[in-house]
């Protein structure tokens, strides 16, 4: 395999590609270790900043980078729209330069407008940008965090580490993904990452919430969720994101569930080695029913220690210098 | 010593017009042509304007211009707007109404028109079809048609509401002006920022389907056939909408359509780094509607090449995708990208291709404006209006080096042949050697 040259940026899954998300797989498992310890703090990054700039409320995904930024110890900016200078009418393009300017390595963006990392990207003349999640286009970071959570579970299920898996686990894995695929960033990220590992990736929503032109995406679509079920080996439920619009996309949030919500009798279609994850936040009784989020199949909680992993793994291969990388301990 | 009135001649050219392309010198005395043939002697005293290797056109007219002004100076103002216009071979612009106030009455006509006064091109301001283009009710039509307002429409947005546009149809049939339709459901459209397609999944951008246009150029077909208004189409983007118009007129029926350089050459896969100056309405589309509407240019169906000349200041178009203005400036660089894209592949253009080309720039787009004085021809006794393009001069766009106020140009850093050298406002230069002279 060539060696892999990191992205200035994170902006997509696609500057990682399947080398990418196979170092940062194995970086994240490195850094799982850290976390086990009894002080989970390394020196990797010490000295780098790293800036969130969270234009759109979201606890968990900044909590889940600075508390990576932080066991690797960086130093970090957080930057809070609600009261920052951009309610005084500060462009978004002159805060980032203001970020920057008070020497910030890393910046995190989280915007409700899809592309907003992208635009910062050209603006920025030292710092990398990583998308925390933008619009309905992508959230590369939550991908990388289930793909780490499902080979997880492969390796336990196999008595193996999950770094020897490698990614080839991934290929001809039947993924299905189900839910309010067209205004999810998740699902963007999602079907980039498992379809570049060489997963087979399927799409259930109702006709209003898939994609447009979803038949130029690498994916198949499923009709009928019955029948899909049965035939997967992994479960990716979205939240309907009522904040998008997407409330009025259904007649009901009864028909919805009835029709797309992994119900408890639905859950019963399913093998019992069928991997169950949910991005958060859940809404339990919508697409996912109170009791299936809590069977074992389900993995949320592994997603979310995942993220924090798997964000350190991001930071540390964007800002890390190769000495230090070299350094890393595998495995 | 009397000074007599202005004495102008461009020699050397060869001349385009409704009448013909012929090997032709202009004499002009003030504000009118004089003379035209072929190795005439200028007389003494006059002003040579050299032509040669160029092609002497009447000056284009420009069916769709956003000069901001009342209300957003900061982007555009008549005389920013009327400079890039001449630079670009104009001697005519429609200005839209959609300014702040809109022109809905008479007061802001009066207004736009005293500030054109000395503008470098002729400034034919549009009216508002209903109070405030908020879509309820007709604005004062008839008080805007006595000063002069030949072309009525809504533009930024469509009529939304079949009843009040049938109304507005059958009162402008009436008062013999026609009305422009900016062809957008808006319903349909549903808030999109971009075409809806492979692009929009992919970037997850909302987007707006032609059928958001082509639902509302046939209703309004419709509704030219049931009142006998004249109706014009602006801006289309899609094949569909081509398709319409031309069944509609192969019916005979009173409409007409425009379309820009930018949906005749750009398509929505620019819109891949998220960059708003590729954001516009109707969005650029794919490559099939870009081949229908060149098709559609080349068969008849469109009358017209138009700008939609939307100048937007810097700051705006560095917003998020979702929140920036839709809009691009095209005023400099229209009649040299269309040029470029319907012509410049024939080593020798015909005299009918030349003739049909400068046809969409001149004589229809001033018919459509109801212009007397605009669209040639170049003939004896015409008021002086006068393109002077040279078809192989080469030079690249250059963002920052616009007349314009604004920097929206999608064009920057392209490599354009064809370039206009003079442009003559009734008679007196406004344009020399692609540099305007105030």
């Amino acid at each position: 395999m060539t060696e892999f040259r990191a992205p200035r940026h994170l902006l997509s899954i696609d500057d990682l590609g399947a080398n990418g998300i196979r170092e940062a797989m194995s970086l994240a498992e490195a850094f799982a270790e850290v976390e086990r310890r009894v002080i989970p703090k390394v020196p990797a990054l010490r000295g780098k900043v790293v800036a969130t700039l969270f234009f759109e409320d979201s606890t968990r995904t900044r909590l889940s980078f600075e508390s990576a930024a932080k066991r690797l110890s960086c130093d970090v900016l957080t930057f809070n729209a609600g009261t920052s200078s951009l309610k005084k009418g500060e462009s978004l393009r002159d805060t980032v330069e203001v970020i920057e300017a008070m020497g910030a390595d890393a910046v995190v963006i989280r915007h409700s407008c899809s592309g907003t990392p992208v635009q910062v990207s050209r603006w920025v003349s030292r710092a990398r940008v990583i998308n925390g999640g933008d619009g309905s286009h992508e959230h590369p970071t939550q991908a990388l965090a289930d793909c780490l959570t499902v080979r997880q579970v492969i390796a336990e299920r196999q008595g193996v580490e999950p770094d020897s898996l490698g990614v080839e686990c991934f290929n001809g894995l039947r993924v299905l993904i189900v839910g309010d695929i067209a205004h999810s960033r998740v699902a963007r990220s999602q079907v980039l990452a498992y379809t570049t590992l060489g997963a087979r990736v399927t799409l259930c929503a109702p006709g209003t919430l898939l994609p447009g032109n979803v038949e130029s995406w690498p994916v198949g679509v499923a009709g009928d969720l019955d029948a899909a079920i049965k035939e997967t080996d992994v479960v990716s439920l979205l939240r309907l994101q009522r904040e998008r619009g997407s409330g009025t996309y259904v007649p009901s949030l009864r028909e919805y569930t009835q029709g797309w919500g992994l119900t408890a009798r639905r859950a019963s279609l399913l093998k019992k080695e069928t991997i169950i994850t949910h991005p958060g936040p859940m809404v339990r009784g919508v697409e996912i029913a109170s009791d299936v989020a809590d069977m074992e199949q389900s993995v949320v909680k592994r997603q979310v220690t995942n993220g924090v992993a798997v964000r350190m793994a991001v930071l540390f291969l964007l800002l890390a210098t190769s000495d230090a990388r070299g350094g890393i301990q595998r495995g | 010593m009397a000074e007599g009135p202005l004495k102008l001649c461009v020699m050397g050219g060869t001349l385009v017009d409704s009448t013909g392309v012929r090997r032709g010198d202009v004499c002009i005395t003030g504000d009118v042509i004089v003379e035209v043939g072929a190795d005439l002697e200028p007389p003494a005293g006059s002003t040579v304007l050299d032509a040669s290797g160029c092609l002497v056109t009447p000056g284009l007219v420009d069916l769709h211009t956003h000069l901001r002004q009342p209300g957003a100076e900061e982007a555009e103002t008549v005389e920013t707007g009327s400079r890039a216009a001449a630079l670009g071979g104009y001697t005519a612009v429609v200005a839209m109404p959609n300014t702040d106030p809109p022109v809905d009455n008479g007061a802001v006509v009066a207004e736009v028109l005293e500030l054109s006064k000395n503008a470098l091109v002729e400034v034919g301001v549009a009216g508002a079809i209903t109070v405030g283009r908020a879509g309820e009710r007709l604005s004062l039509m008839r008080e805007l048609a006595a000063l002069g307002v030949k072309l009525f429409t809504d533009d930024g947005n469509g009529v939304q509401d079949g009843g009040l546009m049938r109304r507005a149809c059958e009162y402008a049939a009436g008062l013999g002006v026609t009305l422009a339709q900016h062809c957008e459901d808006e319903r349909i459209a549903g808030y999109g920022v971009m075409n809806e397609g492979v692009w929009s999944s992919k970037l997850g951008l909302r987007g707006t389907p032609a059928a958001a246009e082509d639902t509302m150029v046939a209703r309004d077909i419709s509704l030219a056939r049931l009142t006998g208004a004249k109706v014009h189409f602006m801006h289309l983007s899609c094949a569909s909408s081509v398709e319409l118009v031309r069944l509609a007129k192969a019916e005979g029926l009173s409409v007409t359509a425009e379309v820009t350089p930018h949906h005749m050459v750009l398509t929505d896969d620019l819109v891949r780094d998220y960059d708003p100056v590729f954001k516009v309405n109707p969005p650029l589309r794919g490559v099939d509607d870009v081949a229908a509407i060149r098709r559609g240019l080349r068969d008849g169906t469109i009358d017209a090449i138009a700008t939609d000349h939307a100048p937007h200041s810097p700051e705006s178009k560095q917003l998020p995708f979702d929140d920036a203005p839709p809009g691009m400036i095209g005023l400099q660089t229209a009649l040299a990208v269309s040029y470029d894209t319907l012509l410049s592949n024939e080593n020798h253009p015909s005299f009918s291709q030349l003739q049909e080309f400068f046809a969409l720039f001149t004589s229809r787009p001033a018919r459509i404006a109801g212009l007397s004085a605009q669209g040639g021809p170049l003939s004896k006794g015409s008021i002086a209006n006068i393109c002077v393009f040279d078809p192989d001069e080469r030079w690249t766009v250059e963002s920052d080096s616009q007349a314009s106020r604004s920097r929206n140009t999608p064009f920057a850093g392209r490599s354009l042949k064809g370039r206009v050298r003079h442009c003559i406002l009734r008679g007196e230069p406004t344009v020399v050697d692609a540099v305007a002279l105030r």
